[in-house]
């Protein structure tokens, strides 16, 4: 086998032998990536370790830093292509074989399932009061700043800037603005104290608005999986008279803060970033269950009602542990509670993959099945002679 | 031997295990002439469940005295004995030496003096409360991962000492000696008002009732009338509130009034009448709930999990035995005995299932019992295949390993929790945790056979080719089981947490944990198909199989994060590196050169590129 592969590089790229490494390094990452998410929660550790294509390190304190593993991206691929190639080379199709083949397509589909999920399914997030009703969802991770003209009494025109423009800076400009923004500093993650506190405080960037009365320090992001960053931003608003002066926006301000241009009032607000859906969901009742005499959660359900004037739904929806609602390719799950139990949070999802792992499933286990009965049946048989 | 000789013996050995096992049952607890075994029959809800007051009584000792015995000068006092006095009168049982303390600094440290030994009375500790009290909040506040030895012992003395305390104050205000009459009275005197001030009742009497219904621990007073919502049961306060506004005194109540008065006077033929009238009530009122509670009381009356540890412990014994004189005869014994004790370890593992109405494995004491169930059942199989001994005997040795595991991580009191809201479902418990379990259990007995292979070829002359072989097979054989199981299990958690939080795969410790073990079979499977090794290094690929599944079993759960996250195991983190090591130390043993190896093992060839493709087909 090893004077064979050494001679084309196709054979070794079909070898069980790389298979077995890149097992190994897949064991040797997966073990890893657990043991970071002790200091660094396991968001970073999934970007770091498992949806990256090297694995770095840097000695304390240096800047510099090397690969020293490589990372899922690579190990899905390399394994990929190893099967694809021994697929091509080694294996014609006989009926012994159905379960190899099976199985290994299985796998196939399973790491192109997640690949497909890492770079299409998008988790948000919705939170609903009793008595509300919502018609988009939050990213938990990610904000936006919004400019709301409120001017016309039925809708609100919403122009929204992401967060990796904001981070970018620089002048943002939309046609439908008669001004542009200037982006003067943006903070990932920050603190904000009242500058009441601390009369010491170097000046704000900020001329108007809550910003004045504040006093903004930048922290590391968050590693935490129940924390969420506060961000902020320093935005100047310059119309063509000039500029109007700058204004501090923070997820951590509830508030829109107004502003007017040519008579026409706008709204400056920093939020979680909103995916409007056609629908719209409200709350009626958010159920904690609780085991007689305990605190221990026995099951949190949310009767909701579903409202879409587009396609004619109008009816209630029980959504609890273990039984999501599914509706036009989004997914509501029971995720969590809030405001002694009279605010329900519910995960959003749509993920366009989520079938392949069920398909995948089926596959690698009739394949293991198929393959391992042979082998007992061949062991038993031969026994019996 | 003669044929027939060796199945009479062969029955006897079944008919004195059985006879060990089933021991218990004869045994009939009367301590002072009171029912107590009957006492413990009694249902009562307790951290949701409705159980009888014998577990009460079972893990209530073993959270507070670590062991399920309480010796005394007088002899050993059971549980419910213990229980009995605890409820009915505090006097004495507060007199007892029931608070094990094994660490020094926590008794300098509240002022106890280390020389009076290991064993403290509510009374030694009464004058050191206020001491405990205060190291226990300063520890409460200290992160739970970050406490140190010292703040995580005496934070469990002060929840050990406020249960005892609890427990006092369930039934009767402790210290009371005539509760009965304390009813007596009130039935003549209350005249029931929506506001239980108005109804009569002295502000004291009031008090000690509100005290009675905050403090008391279990909930000992059955829905009225009867129905079978657990919700409606009530804690002895409660229902005397209750009785306040409605003047309705619940049966349950007087029945509860007339047994501690009694048992407090030792008047125990009265207590029994007393006992025998509220057992033929329930049974009226709650068939149901009285069986249930009777057969879990025998349930814990016969320890199954116990006696199987033991026998296994036995079995291991005859199996190695086999392998050095009498191979048929010893081999023979321990099958049967290991058919029998199998037997007994699913009695147990049965009853539980009916108990909780749940699949077999909930949580971590359930997963180490199944473990070893699974494992015994393949072992048995495996012997059935190659009647050598080896088969039965690492079955035997993974039975037991389990088994004591189990039996240390119920010391943490009931081992029949209620589940937490997203794991309260039937379907998935009964598949993803089955499989992902098999798979760990399979990838044990895999490693634990190649141990064997490793031990008898490294240390013993005693292996020849043909076993050799044959544990080849059988280890190849199980690794094929396990990645199977663990293959599928893994995948159906990906999708129960697709179905439950819409996340297939999350990277959470325990999935990765289970990752790993499906990586390592399949690791050694293809390292097999492709000549990367031979049959011994196959045995030192399936002996890692073992670190691999210990880590994923236990060690994920000590990093303190993720959704699995049981809580932070302090105590067993050196026994899993210690175990991790000498699973290392069997490997390096398993790569030395044959020439030092005891069993003198011809050279298998290593197989050719051709017939190498004919075994991955």
């Amino acid at each position: 086998m090893s004077s064979i592969s050494q001679s084309s590089p196709f054979r070794t790229l079909a070898s069980l032998r790389l298979t077995v490494v890149c097992l190994g390094f897949g064991m040797v990452l997966v073990f890893l990536g657990t043991l970071a998410q002790v200091n660094l929660g396991i968001h970073a550790v999934q970007a770091r370790y498992f949806q990256s294509v090297f694995i770095f390190w840097s000695p304390p304190g240096a800047h510099w830093r090397i690969p020293i593993l490589p990372g899922g991206y690579v190990l899905g691929t390399v394994l990929l292509l190893n099967l694809l190639a021994a697929h091509a080379t080694r294996f014609q199709f006989s009926r012994k074989k159905v379960g190899i083949i099976l199985l290994h397509f299985g796998v196939i589909l399973l790491l192109v399932g997640q690949l497909l999920t890492g770079l299409f399914a998008r988790e948000t997030q919705m939170r609903i009061d009793e008595g509300q009703t919502l018609g988009y969802s939050e990213a938990p991770r990610e904000i936006e700043l919004a400019v709301i003209d409120g001017s016309d009494p039925n809708f609100d025109q919403v122009v929204s800037i992401p967060e990796r423009l904001l981070a970018r800076g620089g002048t943002i400009q939309n046609q439908t603005l008669p001004f542009t923004l200037r982006v003067r500093q943006f903070l990932p993650n920050s603190r904000l104290e009242m500058r009441s506190q601390d009369q010491q405080a170097p000046p704000s960037l900020a001329t108007n608005g809550v910003g004045t009365s504040i006093i903004v320090s930048e922290i590391p992001r968050t590693v935490k999986d129940d924390e969420r960053d506060m961000s902020a931003a320093f935005v100047e608003i310059n119309s063509a008279q000039g500029s109007l002066g700058t204004w501090l926006v923070s997820n951590a301000v509830s508030e829109s803060q107004p502003f007017t241009v040519n008579n026409h009032t706008y709204n400056l607000i920093m939020r979680q970033r909103r995916y409007y859906k056609q629908f719209a969901l409200t709350l009626l009742h958010f159920a904690h269950d609780r085991y007689a005499g305990t605190d221990i959660p026995k099951n949190f359900s949310s009767r909701v009602h579903l409202t879409d004037l587009e396609r004619g739904e109008n009816r209630e929806v029980l959504i609890s542990m273990n039984d999501p609602l599914r509706y036009r390719g989004f997914t509501f799950y029971q995720a969590g509670f809030d405001k002694n139990d009279k605010t329900t949070i519910l995960q959003v999802v749509r993920n366009p993959a989520m079938l392949l792992p069920y398909i995948a499933c089926g596959l690698v286990a009739l394949g293991l099945i198929i393959q391992f009965s042979m082998h007992l049946f061949g062991f038993v048989k031969k026994r019996n002679q | 031997m003669k044929p027939t000789r060796t199945l009479i013996v062969t029955w006897v050995i079944v008919a004195a295990t059985l006879a060990y096992v089933l021991a218990p049952l004869f045994r009939h607890d009367r301590h002072g002439g009171f029912e107590m075994q009957k006492l413990g029959r009694i249902p009562v809800l307790l951290n949701g469940r409705i159980k009888p007051l014998d577990t009460v009584a079972r893990t209530s000792l073993l959270i507070i005295h670590g062991k399920q015995t309480l010796r005394t000068e007088e002899g050993s006092l059971t549980p419910m004995d213990w229980l009995a006095e605890v409820l009915m009168k505090s006097q004495q049982a507060n007199e007892r030496k029931i608070f094990v303390m094994r660490n020094p600094e926590t008794l300098t440290a509240v002022g106890l003096n280390a020389e009076a030994g290991k064993y403290f009375s509510f009374n030694d500790l009464f004058p050191h409360l206020q001491e405990i009290e205060q190291q226990a909040a300063l520890s409460d506040k200290v992160d739970a991962q970050l406490r140190s030895a010292f703040q995580r012992d005496v934070l469990k003395l002060y929840e050990r000492i406020s249960l005892y305390h609890r427990l006092e104050n369930s039934l009767e205000v402790a210290g009371t000696t005539d509760f009965k009459s304390q009813i007596d009275d009130l039935l003549k005197n209350i005249k029931p008002s929506p506001v239980p001030m108005q109804s009569g009742i002295s502000s004291e009497a009031l008090q000690s009732l509100g005290f009675l219904a905050e403090t008391g621990y279990f909930f000992p007073i059955p829905p009225f009338p009867p129905n079978d919502d657990p919700l409606q049961w009530r804690k002895m306060g409660e229902s005397l509130l209750v009785f306040l506004t409605d003047g309705k005194m619940h049966p349950a109540v007087r029945s509860w009034a007339a047994m501690t008065t009694a048992f407090a006077a030792k008047d125990s033929v009265t207590f029994n009448k007393a006992l025998d009238d509220y057992l033929a009530q329930l049974q009226r009122d709650f068939p149901g709930r009285v069986w249930k509670a009777k057969v879990e009381s025998v349930f814990n009356q016969l320890q199954l999990f116990y006696s199987a540890m033991v026998i296994y412990v036995l079995i291991f014994v005859l199996a190695c035995g086999s392998w050095l004189a009498w191979p048929q005869t010893l081999g023979r014994y321990a099958f049967a005995l290991l058919v029998v004790t199998f037997l007994v370890h699913s009695a147990g593992l049965v009853t539980r299932m009916y108990l909780e109405g749940r699949p077999p494995v909930t949580n971590l004491y359930s997963s180490a019992v199944f473990i070893g169930w699974a494992a015994v059942l393949l072992g048995i199989l495996l012997e059935r295949f190659f009647r050598n001994g080896i088969g039965s005997a690492t079955a035997a040795m993974i039975g037991f390993v389990t088994l004591l595991i189990a039996h240390h991580l119920s010391m943490d009191g009931d081992t029949m929790e209620m589940m937490r809201a997203v794991l309260d479902t039937n379907g998935w418990l009964a598949t993803h945790v089955v499989c992902v379990t098999l798979g760990y259990a399979s990838t044990f007995l895999a490693g634990f056979l190649a141990l064997t292979y490793i031990v008898r070829g490294a240390f013993t002359p005693s292996l020849d080719r043909s076993t050799a072989q044959s544990l080849t097979r059988m280890v190849y054989g199980i690794v094929c089981f396990a990645t199977l199981f663990s293959f599928v299990g893994t995948i159906l958690g990906g999708i129960w947490a697709d179905q439950s939080w819409g996340r297939f795969w999350g990277w959470d410790p325990k999935e990765n944990g289970a990752l790993l073990i499906v990586l390592w079979n399949a690791i050694i499977l293809h390292a097999r198909w492709g000549g990367l090794v031979r049959q011994k290094g196959l045995m030192v690929l399936a002996v890692f199989g073992n670190v691999v599944t210990s880590w994923s079993w236990f060690g994920v759960n000590m990093l303190g994060i993720g959704l699995h996250s049981y809580g932070f195991m302090d105590s067993a983190f050196p026994w899993l590196i210690a175990f991790g090591a000498s699973q290392l130390i069997f490997m390096l043993i398993g790569v030395l050169p044959s020439s030092v190896w005891r069993s003198q093992l011809e050279a298998v060839k290593r197989p050719t590129a051709t017939q190498m493709v004919d075994v991955t087909a």
